[in-house]
């Protein structure tokens, strides 16, 4: 059970790499857990070459929230915006380095809803229900 | 005062272990584990008296409906009631809130005026929201202070012209112990209704609604006292229940029905549509007798005994922080606390690895938490089961979170 709290996660959480604003996001999204009221919001800086240039997270929330936040951030700057739709849960467990668990899962996958959510906004599709629904 | 350690014996649940580790169950405020007398009443019911009740003229029909009917004397003899008959069954206490909410409100004329408390459940708001919408009346909150109790320096003139006043007898997210019977004397000379959320005191203080200062309605749940989901209390004076509209139409609340209208059954039934959870009513029975039988003020007693003892070592560890009256006389059985640098969520995790069942969150009292700056806190909330030393595993739980994030 402890092993969700990794050196990775604790480190992440104590010190992120991407937490903070961009001065002229071109997409943002905000959404919180309805379980526990935690909120994440995520900015997104998108070049003309339709990259992501630089992706950045706020708010408060647990530390697997925020170590998936700054993971997925550190893993989406330099990809293009459109590889943001087949980025999934598998892929954030994988950069987790593990599986949080059925109670906790929601608290990993919140992060991607909402850069999903400002991706989206820019490439004009919708969440899937999964997506939605954290699951 | 009764031995916890002798009492656990009749919990099977609180014998198995949770990721290796003993259960060490804290989550009493959520739902309470149930005595091996409540799980036998719900079999038993199913095994030998399984029946519609009110119904049927068959012997199991009245023997189920004598057993249903005997937990309702129970009930109304456990909070004091006049009578049985000012006790409706519902199925928890947020649908005996929504009773009162809906049937009640439906009187309430534009500009009439609800007061609740900040400190409310959210099933304690959002059914006065609904009905406050519809009617273009007014809700109004009674403050709460930093320490967490109530501010009731204006209280007057906030329940100048109110009709209805509902709020908690105690704090689910806090423990705090209002005082229900100042306030209901306050409301009453203001000429307005008193409804109580007893949902965390009646399982866990003497509860008498003439002590109270006679509150007209009083809400709980069965599974927060021993009994089994799916079971809910309202308590309302005789008298208002007969001159209330119906919440819910259906079976068993009619006398007679025809095409465009119906004449309703007497109280309780009225208010009691459908097929009641029979099982449910009847083996809250069985729990009401056993809380009886530990003794209602002598629970209160133990469970102050673990409070002081979780207020004194939760504060000894550096970087707690525990909310809520510091008063032992002002406050249930709920220890609500963060941990510096800890997530709640996170906290939480890491009790839940050594065994400790606790909730962290809101606990839908979002206002109430945003009134305190708070996102969220890790509640423990204790019951009669309880032995001092799981306080203590409690204490070097939140130790070990602590090491793990230093």
């Amino acid at each position: 059970m402890l092993d969700i709290y990794g050196e990775q996660i604790l480190e992440l959480s104590r010190h992120p790499r991407h937490r903070g604003a961009i001065r002229k996001p071109s997409a943002a999204s905000k959404d919180s857990n309805p379980l526990c009221g935690d909120e994440i919001e995520f900015q997104l800086l998108i070049g003309e070459d339709g990259k992501i240039t630089d992706a950045k997270f706020s708010g408060q929330g647990c530390a697997i929230s925020m170590a998936s936040a700054d993971l997925i951030a550190n893993e989406l700057i330099d990809k293009k915006l459109s590889s943001v739709k087949g980025f999934d849960k598998a892929a954030v467990f994988s950069l987790l380095g593990m599986h949080p668990g059925p109670s906790r899962v929601k608290c990993a996958l919140l992060p991607l809803k909402v850069v999903k959510m400002a991706a989206y906004s820019k490439l004009g599709a919708q969440l899937t229900e999964k997506e939605a629904a954290m699951e | 005062m009764f031995d916890a350690t002798k009492i656990r014996g009749d919990f099977p649940i609180l014998s198995r272990k949770v990721n290796g580790k003993r259960l060490v169950y804290l989550d009493n405020a959520s739902t309470t584990q149930k005595p091996i007398q409540v799980i036998n009443a719900i079999s038993d019911y199913y095994s030998n008296s399984n029946a519609n009740v009110h119904r049927g003229i068959h012997a199991l029909s009245m023997e189920a409906s004598g057993k249903f009917e005997e937990s309702r004397r129970k009930t109304a003899a456990f909070i004091g009631a006049s009578g049985a008959s000012e006790i409706v069954f519902t199925k928890n206490a947020t649908e005996s809130l929504n009773l009162v909410a809906n049937s009640l409100g439906s009187a309430l004329g534009k500009g009439g005026v609800v007061v609740l408390s900040e400190m409310e459940h959210h099933s304690n708001i959002v059914p006065w929201q609904l009905v406050c919408r519809e009617k273009k009346a007014e809700l109004r909150f009674i403050p709460v202070k930093r320490d967490g109790t109530l501010d009731l320096a204006e209280l007057d003139s906030l329940l100048e012209g109110a009709k209805i006043v509902s709020f908690a007898h105690v704090s689910n997210a806090l423990g705090t112990i209002n005082d229900v019977k100042k306030i209901t004397n306050s409301a009453h000379k203001a000429g307005a209704l008193v409804c109580i959320d007893g949902a965390q005191s009646v399982p866990h203080l003497p509860v008498g609604i003439a002590q109270l200062g006679s509150p007209d309605f009083m809400a709980f749940s069965a599974h927060k006292m021993l009994g089994p989901t799916g079971v809910g209390v309202l308590y309302g004076r005789k008298e208002l229940l007969e001159s209330m509209p119906p919440f819910l139409g259906g079976g068993d609340m009619i006398r007679e029905v025809k095409l465009q209208s119906s004449m309703w059954n007497e109280v309780p039934h009225k208010f009691e549509a459908g097929t009641p959870d029979i099982a449910g009513v009847i083996a809250f029975g069985a729990a009401l007798d056993y809380l009886k039988k530990l003794g209602m003020g002598r629970i209160r007693l133990h469970e102050g005994k673990l409070l002081k003892i979780a207020l004194q070592l939760m504060g000894e560890i550096p970087g707690v922080s525990l909310y809520g009256p510091r008063s032992l006389e002002l406050r249930g059985g709920v220890v609500s606390f963060n941990v510096e640098g800890i997530h709640p969520h996170d906290a939480a995790s890491v009790l839940d690895s050594q065994g400790v069942a606790v909730r962290a969150g809101h606990h839908c009292a979002m206002p109430l938490m945003r009134k305190l700056g708070l996102g969220s806190t890790v509640r423990a909330s204790f019951y009669a089961y309880n032995a001092p030393e799981e306080v203590e595993v409690l204490a070097n739980a939140v130790k070990k979170a602590k090491a793990i994030f230093s």
